[in-house]
């Protein structure tokens, strides 16, 4: 499911966003396709929420413009919505108080047109999109395996199910596009796994869908694309194995090689001690990635920049920590 | 506090109680005594108010006369039966244990403390009253005394709270008959409470000493919750019940100053909805709200053909009331339209500021200092009688041999107002239109993104609420008969107030339809049969806010999602628990 020949669902173009002096998003250009899994990655501030912002109208950009289907949206979020692009936030806004149905109603606000005359006289209207709303509802719950909790107050679900609620809410209205800010957040990986099959049944539903993420494993599962974002400005565009061989992206999550960096030596004691631990037990790995999970979920890709063994990458990823610890950053 | 020597009561009493215990060789025999002892307290109670308690009928209610309980004996009376009763459920008596589907102990430790307070209160009162307990007759310190002795027992008590349990299976009509008695319960309580005496205020204080007690003991006996899944179970039935509640009402008042307390509760309960629209659905703060009951008023009064009107119409009723629905509608828009773009506290400020500017205009357009339209601080006096369809309100009217008096007929207008705001409020709570304000309230970046147009839809919330106030305002200005800009302040002793208002939907609890109708009925009631605090009410009213805000924030009729907000414990919070207690969830949406 690569690009396809037809008119993309959204198209940004020229995208910036100034906050005073801080340029957060700088002259971004990015295309999404219908039936299309975009991701959207960099390390933190690289202005993705920012730029999501900027696509829903929560932030109007600076310069630049966003359309959908080929229509330029207004920045207003509301209308954004109306248009077909609905949206999960990075940290969880559900409606804490209202049920777990109720969301999702909300999320039906713009696919009705009831308004106060017609709720204050509860005719045949009334009823008939109130049930249609309800049962589109419920449909949805049930395709996020939500149905059971649906009078449980949203505040008292589970983590992993507030996440699916957020996106059970954003489906209510249709959208053709989804944005997802970050939907695996602290979840498990088993968790993470059930959200990439949600994902993936959303595309099959027909929605395209532009994630942002940091779970590098979960995005190069997932998306026929993927862009870069760093420090405000696209980095590149292109699949997963084009991403992920890319000594930039590398170098902008893990910082560059110091020249002539007493890092030789270090690399070679973490490798001794890599064997150790080995020999120990396999389970003390991860206490020698030194808690970097981009590190660890690049590992993983199938075409590995630079070494085709995942020692010396993490010898890399090592360096690199240094390096950037000397810098004082 | 010895209990034992002050028990004069005959002790088959507590025998017969313990001979019907069925759960005897579940409870320790030391609580079956202490419970034994309780129940004998309740029966001494109220074999004390048989005895005159002072020896003048100076003091309010007529205490002196022997085998004739009277005045605030009566209370004594009736809790002192309820705590027997009670007593007699904790003991396992059968037919009785319906009462305590939630465990006996606190309410029982209520109710005594119940009788206890008003008993003390009264015999205080006489002392204090009379001056001096040489006033005080044997039986007041019988009952002094015999009503300490449960309070002792009862703290003895094992705390025996338990989750409700499954009510018995009872036929529906048994359900309906029950649903009506609580309501003729709920209507006679009310009526006592209205018709104590207004020149002196111990009936009604101690009145209330005893509905407080007795209130909370029923909601911790659980009696409170398995009414409410009934109420909830038969929803028309219990419609029904409280509509004949309300519309007998009137015919039960032996003085017209009675029936006309009901009608400002009526007036001010339905504002109070109508401002509950805005603050609790739709979260916007309105500390000005009072204004638009003002310009409801104001312009019925104008359109109403009144001498000192400045415009010469005369308006039929039912256009007076859609003018100053009107009227106020176009002041909300054109307060709302600026402001509601604007997040957080500036609609309150603003709110606040139109509310004081509306009572300066009208006091400044009287000809002099502006142009001529409300006759400045004389108002608008001598607003004729309404008149529907050859009905006129200031007459007495005659149905089946009951009189209904002008303020029977205005309570009965002001009922339909009423019951025409309770609909709005259920049918806008409970629509799209409605979740969107919800929405709103609890985040609106995440409603905006959801599609809802913030700004369109605090509007509607906006205006709707003083499309409400202003159809209120026109039915008052009749019923006064006189409009003048002093009633419509920020703050004052004196009922509509913008304080007021607020405080009735806080206090009653946001976003429901009982709460602000509870909420101004308290507030509108406490203060007209306190009014010997005079300058100190409004002392008294700040310190009860604070006291509420801190031990119920949520108000008294309690919203289930705020219920949960402040309360966080015992509630299913515990994402990892969350499959536990699918119970328990059931039990909270049957109470809401």
């Amino acid at each position: 499911m690569t690009t396809t020949t037809t008119s993309p669902v959204l198209t940004a173009t020229g995208v910036t966003m100034r906050f005073g002096g801080l340029t957060a998003v700088r002259s971004v250009d990015l295309d999404v396709h219908p039936g299309e899994i975009v991701g959207l990655i960099g390390p933190n501030g690289a202005g993705k929420t920012t730029f999501f912002n900027c696509l829903t109208g929560l932030y109007v950009p600076t310069e630049g413009n966003v359309a959908y289907q080929g229509t330029v949206l207004p920045p207003k979020p509301h209308l954004v919505t109306q248009a077909g692009i609905a949206r999960t936030f990075q940290n969880i806004r559900l409606f804490a108080n209202m049920t777990v149905l109720e969301n999702v109603l909300v999320g039906r606000h713009t696919r009705t047109k009831e308004g106060l005359w017609s709720a204050l006289l509860r005719g045949p209207g009334f009823k008939r999109a109130e049930a249609a709303s309800k049962a589109r509802a419920m449909e949805l719950l049930e395709f996020t395996g939500l149905a059971d909790k649906a009078d449980h107050l949203s505040r008292n679900l589970a983590y992993g199910e507030q996440r699916k609620l957020e996106i059970a809410r954003a489906l209510a209205s249709d959208p053709g596009l989804l944005l997802l800010d970050e939907p695996t957040a602290g979840m498990n990986p088993q968790e993470t796994r059930a959200t990439e099959e949600l994902v993936f049944a959303i595309r099959d539903m027909g929605t395209a869908v532009l994630v942002i993420e940091h779970d590098m494993r979960f995005i190069f599962n997932l998306c026929d694309r993927v862009a870069v974002l760093v420090q405000g400005q696209k980095l590149i565009e292109g699949t997963s194995d084009v991403v992920q061989s890319d000594e930039r992206v590398i170098a902008a999550y893990l910082g560059t090689p110091f020249e002539g960096a007493p890092g030789a030596e270090e690399a070679a004691e973490v490798t001794a001690a890599e064997a150790g631990a080995a020999k120990a037990g396999p389970t003390d790995g991860g206490a020698t990635d030194s808690g970097s999970t981009e590190a660890g979920a690049t590992d993983g890709g199938p075409a590995n920049p630079g070494a085709a063994n995942p020692g010396a990458a993490r010898n890399e990823a090592q360096r690199g920590t240094t390096a950037r610890t000397e810098d004082g950053q | 506090m010895t209990t034992d020597k002050t028990q004069p009561t005959p002790a088959h009493e507590a025998e017969t109680g313990t001979a019907h215990t069925t759960e005897a060789g579940t409870t320790a025999p030391r609580t079956t005594w202490l419970r034994a002892l309780t129940a004998a307290g309740g029966v001494a109670a109220v074999a004390s108010t048989f005895l005159a308690w002072t020896w003048t009928a100076e003091f309010p209610g007529d205490l002196t006369v022997y085998g004739y309980p009277g005045g605030l004996q009566l209370l004594t009376l009736v809790l002192g039966i309820v705590t027997a009763v009670f007593a007699l459920a904790a003991l396992g008596l059968k037919g009785l244990r319906w009462l305590t589907p939630s465990g006996s102990t606190q309410a029982l430790r209520l109710l005594a403390l119940g009788t206890f307070a008003v008993t003390w209160f009264t015999v205080i009162a006489i002392a204090v009253d009379l001056g001096g307990m040489v006033n005080l007759e044997p039986g007041g310190w019988i009952a002094a005394l015999v009503t300490a002795a449960p309070v002792a027992t009862t703290f003895l008590l094992p705390d025996d709270t338990r989750p409700l349990c499954r009510p018995k299976q009872l036929p529906s009509w048994a359900e309906i008959l029950i649903i009506a008695a609580v309501f003729a319960t709920g209507l006679y309580v009310v009526n006592y409470g209205i018709q104590t005496d207004a020149d002196h205020p111990e009936p009604f204080l101690g009145y209330l000493i005893a509905v407080g007690f007795t209130a909370v003991a029923l909601v911790k006996a659980g009696l409170v919750s398995r009414i409410s899944e009934l109420t909830t179970a038969y929803r028309s039935t219990t419609l029904v019940a409280a509509l004949i509640t309300a519309i007998v009402f009137p015919f039960f008042q032996d003085k017209s100053s009675f029936t006309e307390l009901g009608v400002n509760i009526a007036i001010f309960a339905t504002v109070a909805l109508g401002l509950n629209i805005v603050v609790g659905l739709a979260g916007l703060l309105d500390l000005g709200y009072v204004a638009f009951l003002g310009v409801g008023a104001y312009t019925a009064a104008l359109v109403s053909g009144a001498a000192a009107s400045t415009i010469d119409v005369k308006f039929p009723f039912w256009a007076a009331v859609i003018i100053g629905g009107v009227v106020s509608l176009i002041f909300g828009v054109v307060i709302g339209a600026p402001t509601l773009r604007l997040r957080g506290d500036y609609l309150a400020i603003v709110t606040l500021g139109f509310g004081e500017i509306f009572r300066l205009a009208m006091l400044n357009l009287d000809g002099t200092s502006g142009p001529s339209v409300t006759n400045g601080p004389d108002g608008i006096p001598n607003i004729p009688p309404l008149e529907i369809f050859g009905f006129n309100f200031n007459d007495d009217h005659s149905f089946a041999g009951l009189t209904l008096d002008s303020n029977g007929n205005y309570y009965l207008l002001m009922l339909l107002v009423t019951i025409l705001v309770v609909l709005i409020f259920s049918r806008a709570g409970n629509s799209r239109i409605g979740r969107a304000w919800v929405a709103i309230r609890e985040d609106e970046t995440a409603a905006t993104a959801m599609g809802i147009n913030g700004f369109r839809v605090k509007l509607i919330a906006f205006a709707l609420g003083a499309t409400l106030a202003g159809v209120a305002g026109a039915v008052w200005a009749h019923f006064q008969s006189t409009v003048v800009p002093e009633q419509y302040v920020f703050a004052g002793p004196v009922p509509p107030n913008s304080t007021f208002l607020v405080a009735a939907v806080i206090l009653g609890g946001m976003g429901t339809i009982g709460g602000p109708l509870l909420g101004a009925t308290l507030l509108y009631l406490i203060p007209k049969k306190l009014e010997f605090l005079q300058d100190y009410q409004l002392l008294a009213f700040g310190i009860a806010l604070i006291l509420l805000m801190r031990f119920r924030p949520e108000g008294i009729v309690p919203n289930r999602r705020q219920q949960l907000e402040y309360h966080e414990t015992g509630q299913l919070d515990v994402p990892g628990a969350t499959g536990l207690k699918d119970g328990a969830v059931g039990v909270t949406k049957a109470e809401a």
